[in-house]
């Protein structure tokens, strides 16, 4: 693989994350860590608790019990808002943009934190708002230029086959210029060539632009291809973590995933 | 002492880059080319472009490229590709366009017959595929790319990027301001400009070796004959490899100045397409077919009331539209006051959705065109009109004139352009537009131009009574039937395939009496007349063998039969019998080449009993066939096939002419 790259220093770890709902406990006492600019996968059997750990990371879920490490600072928990703030950005598992907007002002809308000017000039665009919205349009259609999409640019999402409308939705979350990706699975439900795509797409952003990704992903070939480490969940515990040749090759992972028998 | 830029600058325009460079002076401000990029239409006047072309060069030639060394140039039409034809011919050496979508290997033959040692590429892509080859091609020294994206690891020295070796240019352009003035004056119109690739159907590809003179005076030929200008427009969307491209985006725009505009992707051509609203068109007949799909798409989706306008409108152009573009008489007063108001409702909107409301002249070419697609666009306003060319011609030998517009002919010979037809039928050219040589071929150059300076196209042909060029076949193809009278396969197959309900169609005749056909319908179209009349069907097989069906193809060949009577020379090429083959014919089973060409001597041997059958007069035949499925497997298919007659009709010409 190419080593253009640097992976570099811990900047987010966990601590012993426990969350559960009720009696239900979706993860028990996990702990991993994502270094810079590195593609670290989560992958286990459905129900393991991988988008479960994905929302604590974005600060949807608060663990009970645990601590996170964030860029060096303690902390119990993440918010959803400042999550985005300091640059962890996401795409969901069933697709969540708006269907009647067209792809534009869908990855538009990632820009939404960056926009400064008030509501009032952006209403008469005039003055900053207007260079301000400028320049927001010149970055959208960098990302637009990027993943490929200039011939959907004006289509409503709605009208967009499946595997395009991930494509956009990654768009969206380029958008906010994250240093953190979240992606869950990326590639669910796409054919072999969209498949190919969005792999290619994932390692240009991680390669291009330096960006951090945790992805979630079903297919092995895939997770195994382009990620640098992966862990294995199951059952809300962590069975295996490592390199992608490691985690192959590791015993409760191999049972996890084929059955065991007893 | 080198030349300075006024001697440069003279009165000759007789090479490219002297062309280009009077460009600059002339109309140093006006937008010579457009590129969309990150969603706007990015511009560059003639001052630019020459600057940009000269740094070009200058860089080229810093990195050692010298005169009588090819550039390979490979990716899509972008402009800087453009302009490096430009600055390969400054320094006298030859552009070689490739085909951006072939394969690795493909672009490996022409890369060692050429000797390419420079190549310059659109993006990672093409970097790739040459990396792919370098060990074939040992000769190849520099690849320099345009897009520099994903190619920020690749550290092999010979890779760089296009910036890189303009920035140097540029620098070099300063410190040595005479030398590339210099190496402009030294360019002589007889020095060969470009060198197309022929695509190889038979054989391997051939370079075919132009002058500056031969496509100045082709592209002149064709901008004097419909009044092009510094203010037209075009769209460059086809491969550059290609003749065409090469003759309208870079040498007709050269020598008119008008301004090539290049799509942001191959995707959103029909965006661009509309955005830049093109006065100048070019396209191959199949582009304006999927367009004319298109459009009958989305009127089936339109409102009722939509829908009967056009459709009522539409009737009225069939009526009169044509007649009214060429500014013929006779059209009666009625039906032009419903061609304008329709004009107004229908065609004026429906020219806009094409990208079209302000083309002056359209050309197609490349492949027979069917006469209900070209009447519809000429009835809507568009002054579509279609030429005859070839890679060996510039693709210049044959153009139809404003108001003469035969839908079967492909007009008059070009001003300069002498045309003459064989005893054994086939087209012959002779003029300043000829190739000079096929590279490294001179056998093949020996047989391709006679002595007397005539290039033998390959075509078959002959004038008719106004003197326009009908072309009908291949000239391999054409054969002679009993009674010694012409026989053009397939001429009578494309006059029957016009026909929507008919696929493919066979015809026998060469050295026998009467001329017989296969049939293959098509599933689609005839599968939906079937439903829409009630017609109960099984599948291919089953529906091909229905009484309905073949009177339906009956009434087809029929009117085409109707049509070659009007024809002196084809007279008796009518189609006597019929069958309508009980399956498909198909790549896989070897009966059509991948392109979808039918392979006439296999068809002919593996239904040799069908033939048979069809000259001994017997009503239906049984036949069992093995077809090979999409998986691999093979199944038999087996059907009793019904033969039928069609009337035939006595030759017209005489009424015609009388």
């Amino acid at each position: 693989m190419d080593t253009g790259r640097k992976i570099g220093d811990v900047i987010l770890s966990f601590e012993n994350i426990s969350l559960s709902f009720g009696g239900v406990k979706a993860l028990t006492n996990i702990g991993f860590d994502v270094r810079e600019h590195e593609i670290r996968a989560i992958i286990g059997p459905n129900g393991a608790g991988k988008s479960s750990m994905l929302n604590v990371i974005n600060g949807v879920y608060h663990p009970q019990e645990g601590e996170i490490i964030f860029h060096g600072k303690h902390r119990r928990d993440m918010n959803t808002y400042e999550s985005a703030k300091s640059g962890i950005a996401r795409t969901f598992q069933n697709i969540a943009l708006f269907k009647g907007m067209s792809v534009l002002d869908n990855i538009m809308t990632g820009r939404n934190l960056k926009m400064k000017s008030n509501f009032l000039l952006d209403a008469i665009y005039w003055g900053p708002a207007r260079r301000e919205e400028i320049e927001h349009r010149k970055k959208v259609e960098e990302i637009i230029d990027f993943l490929e999409i200039q011939h959907i640019r004006k289509t409503p999402v709605g009208r967009l086959a499946y595997g395009l409308q991930k494509r956009v939705e990654l768009g969206r979350a380029l958008a906010a210029e994250p240093s953190i990706l979240l992606l869950d699975e990326p590639m669910a439900g796409m054919n072999v060539e969209e498949k190919q795509d969005m792999c290619r797409f994932i390692l240009d952003v991680n390669d291009q632009l330096g960006t951090t990704i945790v992805l979630i992903e079903h297919d092995m070939g895939v997770v195994m291809d382009i990620s640098d480490r992966v862990v294995v969940l199951d059952y809300g515990k962590k069975i295996g973590d490592g390199t992608p040749d490691e985690v192959r090759t590791n015993r409760d992972v191999i049972n996890a995933y084929l059955g065991v028998a007893h | 002492m080198p030349a300075t830029a006024a001697q440069v600058l003279g009165d000759r325009l007789d090479t490219f880059p002297r062309l280009l460079m009077r460009h600059a002076s002339a109309r140093g401000g006006q937008v010579a080319t457009r590129e969309k990029d990150l969603g706007i239409w990015q511009a560059w006047t003639w001052s630019e472009v020459a600057a940009e072309t000269r740094a070009m060069a200058c860089g080229l030639s810093a990195l050692g490229f010298k005169r009588g060394d090819n550039l390979a140039i490979v990716g899509d039409n972008r402009p800087r590709l453009y302009w490096a034809m430009c600055a390969a011919q400054m320094l006298g050496g030859v552009p070689v366009p490739m085909y951006q979508d072939a394969v690795a290997q493909e672009m490996s033959f022409v890369l060692e017959n050429a000797e390419i040692r420079f190549a310059i590429v659109e993006d990672q892509e093409q970097v790739d595929k040459l990396l792919e080859v370098k060990e074939a091609c040992p000769a190849l020294a520099h690849i320099l790319y345009d897009d520099p994206r994903g190619m920020r690891h690749y550290n092999q020295t010979f890779i760089q990027g296009l910036d890189e070796v303009v920035e140097m240019g540029r620098i070099h352009d300063k410190s040595h301001p005479d030398f590339l003035d210099g190496e402009i004056a030294l360019g002589r119109p007889e020095d060969i400009a470009v060198m197309l690739y022929t695509s190889g159907t038979t054989g391997k590809p051939k370079g075919v070796c132009q002058t500056h003179a031969s496509f100045i005076t082709a592209a002149r030929s064709g901008v004097d004959f419909d009044s092009l200008g510094p203010d037209d427009d075009i769209l460059s969307y086809l491969p550059m490899a290609w003749v065409g491209d090469h003759l309208f985006s870079y040498a007709q725009a050269m020598v008119a100045g008008f301004t090539i505009n290049c799509p942001e992707s191959g995707e959103t051509v029909m965006t661009d397409l509309r955005e830049i609203g093109p006065t100048y068109y070019f396209a191959p007949p199949r582009v304006f077919e999927n367009l004319l799909t298109t459009v009958m798409i989305r009127m089936e989706d339109a409102s009722a009331l939509k829908r009967r306008m056009f459709h009522y409108f539409m009737a009225v152009a069939r009526r009169c539209g044509a007649e009214i573009l060429d500014g013929k008489p006779g059209v009666a007063a009625l039906d032009r006051q419903l061609y304008a108001l329709g004009n107004v409702l229908v065609y004026g909107p429906l020219r806009n959705v094409l990208g079209m409301s302000r083309i002056r002249v359209a050309y197609t070419a490349g492949a027979a065109i069917g006469p209900d697609l070209f009447r519809f666009y000429r009835s809507i306003g568009i002054n579509l009109k279609q030429l005859y060319g070839s890679t060996e011609t510039c693709a210049a030998v044959c153009l139809q004139p404003d108001g003469e517009i035969k839908f079967d002919s492909v007009g008059k010979p070009a001003p300069g352009v002498e045309v003459k037809i064989a005893d054994n039928g086939e087209v012959l050219v002779r003029g300043e537009m000829l190739l000079k040589e096929y590279y490294k071929r001179p056998d093949d150059t020996a047989e391709a131009i006679d002595r007397e300076g005539f290039f033998h196209t390959g075509d078959a042909g002959f004038f008719d009574e106004d003197g326009h060029l009908k072309i009908i076949d291949r000239a391999k193809d054409v054969g002679k039937m009993a009674n010694g009278s012409l026989f053009a396969p397939n001429y009578i197959e494309n006059k029957l395939k016009f026909v929507s309900y008919i696929k493919e169609a066979v015809v026998f005749g060469h050295g026998l009496e009467k001329v017989c056909a296969f049939i293959n319908i098509d599933m689609g179209a005839v599968g939906n007349w079937a439903e829409r009349r009630n017609i109960a069907y099984s599948g291919y097989t089953d529906l091909a063998q229905k009484n309905e069906v073949y009177d339906l193809i009956r009434e087809c060949v029929e009117n085409s039969n109707a049509e070659l009577s009007h024809d002196p020379m084809l007279s008796d090429s009518q189609v006597h019998r019929f069958l309508v083959l009980h399956k498909e014919l198909d790549p896989d089973d070897d009966e059509l080449t991948r392109t979808r060409k039918v392979r006439r001597g296999f068809v002919a041997d593996k239904y040799r009993v069908l033939i048979d059958s069809l000259y001994s007069g017997k009503q239906s035949q049984f036949i069992e066939t093995q077809v090979r499925f999409e998986d691999g497997r093979t199944g038999m298919v087996s059907a009793d096939l019904r033969i039928m007659e069609a009337k035939t009709y006595p030759p017209q010409s005489a009424k015609k002419a009388a």
